[in-house]
């Protein structure tokens, strides 16, 4: 089982922003969303070898094979020109990491982790990949104690679910709009499963965060936070709400049209939750 | 003379100083008219041009760098120098510690350690509730800060895990003090998870307490036990350190013509220069400037048997980077991995010569290694063996490329890992990051979250705000184009010179 792998955009060793405590994050290549509002929308799509991006790289690091493309790690510095060359929101620099090459750092790293978080892209695609993982993790008497998160935007059925749960500990779910046909506008897809799943998650106990992109003039009005405040009501009330403020980092330029979400906008929706009786409610530490 | 008046006169009429600022100023001039102790030329060389540096502590060593008090000793028994009972109650035993406080000198003048307190306070707390405790210490607290303002004096806590600590750690995050420091001292065995839970906590408020592994702490000191003074300095209990001296390995790098030199001869030689710098000081110390007469050694709330001499060195990664150069390799302090052994290295070749080269009047008859962090004059030297700021890789990266030296640093070693804000949602990351430094080997955890007011400089708390306040008063000075009667008016209470200062840091005026 250790054999199997993942494309992964990024992995990090270090990070405080994705669950509890500091966690080894591992990105996993393509999301079945399409937000406009992606602060990283190069993880969206998925490389079809069409080799736009080589002439972008000015250090040589990309070339094709076999009609593939052929990453040079040691070569590449960083300077991301692939990804803007890229017709498909796709990354050329992504690798292919076994289970047992992401157990490798994790136990290289251990005295410093609280868990392993996967996120993406949507990490639910490669739903055997985490599985895997998050079984391995749990095997792993080097690895004993660590929790394991997945970052998701909620767009998987119950069946998918079952095979998740028994080995995850938590999951951060995002809630792009209550509205359907705004989902649709905003994401490419309605919003039926991701409100299915959170209910599900809520219900199995591991739903450990709900999340919720306040968009200026579209996810922050009256009839957004009424239906997040009832949302969160129907789900007991308790479950941890996260706001999170649209900003331009990143994003493509249909969304840099949009105005970035303020601080005392984000202040106004969080006082709103709290009135309505909701305790747990976070707000953004850093404003980019 | 005409020099020392004018410098004299300028202290008196800066305004930006209160009347004990410039007390202390006046009397370290005053220390600095007489006669150095005698050095041998070589030294006195070495000392002149900074390659050695005696921390700029005085011609006339009157008083130990830093005292650390057995405060058990007045709560047992009170003090028949002071005339003061045997407290009962804990007012009585917090009113004897404010008062002992006043007779413990330091390089500063002020006290560097207010002990251990939870230990100290624990046993008159039976019968006190919980929010009586919480009012007294709030109060006891906001006395030190307001009395004693300075942000080298600390107070220790831990390792068990009890109310006094949890009180204490409540009220420091609540009212947000330069002063004092605090550490807690944690142990896994018995400190337990909830309370290094609501240091992370605090940390993520106010940027303290600093964290330090009792367990290779405690194995490195006696029965009678250690504290952790001023900045992140760990010395035995009812004792302290004579002087603090330190090596500015920048310097010597520079004196070497190759890695192999600086190994061979160079580091060698600029040690023993520093052995020599530290015996002079602490032969006046102990033979001519009678403190060891003092009430304190008396009635037993020190021990002149248990003052070490604390060896410090600096200025590592400029050390490297410059020997790096003089062997064509690229590779940097901090980022690089030969680089990083080369680092280890150096600290390994001090150890083993602290370790070898006896030294008369010190506890153990050796000293100790420190890894010293800086002086507010200094430039382009890295405190200790920090990776110079503004260039620090992750915290995690950066703890693995510094563990390997904390082994060395008996008397003390400090990083200061940076971590975002975005912490304050997450606190526990902190609790993770220092247990994974501590199973890294590292004697002191230390954090600063980016964007807080209150921020540990080199290692001693200020407030930026304070800072922004005192460099504007600063800009204005210097202008001197337009210091009317309007300028002089703003030079009120509001632009001094911050309250609380680290005094430390500047060991002279100008300075």
């Amino acid at each position: 089982m250790n054999s199997i792998r993942a494309t992964v955009s990024k992995v990090l060793t270090y990070s405080i922003v994705d669950g509890p405590g500091n966690r080894l994050v591992v990105f996993l290549q393509g999301c079945n969303f399409d937000c406009s509002a992606c602060h990283n929308p190069h993880t969206i799509g998925e490389c079809n070898h069409c080799g736009d991006c080589i002439p972008a790289c000015h250090a040589d690091a990309l070339s094709l094979v076999d009609g593939r493309i052929a990453f040079d790690a040691a070569a590449c510095d960083q300077c991301d020109d692939c990804l803007d060359a890229c017709p498909i929101d796709a990354n050329p620099m992504v690798r292919d990491y076994t289970v047992e090459e992401i157990l490798a750092l994790a136990r290289e790293h251990r005295p410093f982790l609280s868990g392993v978080t996967v996120s993406g892209g949507e990490p639910t695609r490669q739903l055997k990949f985490v599985v895997a993982l998050f079984e391995a993790i749990k095997a792993d008497e080097a690895l004993h104690g660590l929790d394991c998160f997945i970052d998701s935007n909620g767009n998987l059925g119950a069946s998918g679910w079952e095979h998740l749960l028994p080995v995850t500990d938590g999951v951060m779910l995002d809630i792009k709009s209550f509205d359907n046909a705004l989902h649709r506008e905003l994401t490419g897809k309605g919003n039926v499963k991701s409100l299915q799943s959170a209910r599900l998650l809520n219900e199995a106990g591991k739903l450990y965060e709900l999340r919720f992109l306040l968009v200026p003039g579209q996810t922050d009005g009256d009839a957004e936070m009424d239906r997040l405040i009832d949302f969160v009501r129907t789900l007991g009330g308790e479950v941890r709400v996260r706001l999170n403020a649209f900003q331009h980092h990143g994003v493509r330029p249909k969304a840099l049209e949009w105005e970035p979400m303020s601080k005392a906008g984000v202040g106004r929706a969080a006082a709103r939750l709290r009135d309505a009786g909701i305790r747990n409610v976070v707000e953004p530490a850093v404003y980019v | 003379m005409q020099d020392n008046l004018r410098k004299l006169r300028s202290i008196v009429n800066d305004a930006t100083l209160n009347p004990a600022q410039k007390a202390r100023y006046l009397s370290l001039e005053a220390e600095n008219l007489l006669p150095y102790p005698s050095l041998d030329a070589e030294t006195r060389q070495a000392l002149d041009e900074r390659v050695i540096c005696d921390m700029y502590e005085g011609h006339a060593p009157h008083k130990p760098r830093y005292v650390l008090p057995d405060y058990g000793v007045v709560l047992q028994q009170g003090s028949e120098y002071l005339e003061l009972p045997v407290p009962a109650t804990l007012d009585e035993a917090i009113n004897t510690l404010m008062i002992a406080y006043h007779h413990v000198p330091s390089v500063t003048g002020m006290p560097v350690y207010i002990g251990q307190l939870d230990e100290l306070l624990l046993p008159f707390c039976a019968g006190v509730s919980d929010d009586e405790l919480y009012d007294k210490i709030r109060l006891f607290w906001r006395y030190l800060d307001r009395t004693l303002p300075d942000a080298f004096m600390h107070a220790n806590i831990g390792p068990s895990d009890n109310r006094v600590a949890r009180t204490i750690l409540r009220v420091d995050a609540e009212l947000r003090q330069i002063a004092p420091n605090l550490t807690l001292l944690y142990d896994p065995q018995t400190s337990g998870d909830e309370i290094l839970a609501m240091a992370g906590r605090n940390i993520a408020e106010c940027c303290k307490p600093h964290i330090a592994n009792h367990v290779v702490h405690a194995d490195a000191f006696d029965e009678r036990g250690y504290g952790i003074v001023s900045c992140y300095n760990v010395l035995p209990l009812a004792g302290g350190a004579s002087t603090l001296t330190r090596v500015n390995l920048k310097e010597v790098a520079r004196r070497a013509g190759s890695e192999a030199e600086f190994f061979a001869t160079t580091l060698p030689h600029f040690l023993e220069l520093n052995f020599r710098l530290t015996q002079a000081r602490i032969d006046y110390l102990f033979d001519e400037s009678g403190f060891f007469d003092s009430f304190l050694v008396q009635e037993g709330w020190i021990d002149k048997n248990r003052f070490t001499a604390m060896f410090g060195v600096f200025a590592m990664a400029e050390a490297v980077n410059v020997l790096q150069d003089k062997e064509g390799r690229e590779g940097r302090y901090g980022f690089d991995e030969t680089a990083n052994a080369l680092g280890h290295r150096i600290s390994a070749a001090i150890a083993d010569a602290v370790r070898e080269r006896p030294l008369d009047k010190v506890w153990r008859g050796r000293a100790l290694l420190h890894s010293q962090a800086g002086l507010s004059d200094d430039s382009e030297a890295t405190p200790g063996v920090r990776i110079p700021y503004g260039t620090e890789p992750d915290p995690v990266t950066h703890v693995q490329a510094l563990a390997p030296h904390h082994q060395y640093y008996e008397a003390g070693i400090s990083e200061i890992l940076t971590v975002d804000e975005s912490v304050t949602n997450n606190p526990e990351a902190l609790v993770q990051l220092c247990k994974g430094a501590f199973a890294s080997g590292f004697r002191e955890f230390t954090v600063n979250v980016a964007s807080n007011d209150l921020v540990r400089v080199t290692g001693y708390m200020v407030r930026l705000s304070d800072i922004r306040k005192f460099r504007e008063k600063q800009g204005s000075r210097t202008n001197t184009t337009v210091l009317g009667a309007e300028a002089a008016e703003q030079t009120g209470i509001l632009d001094r010179k911050p309250r609380v200062v680290g005094n430390e840091l500047y060991p002279g005026y100008g300075q």
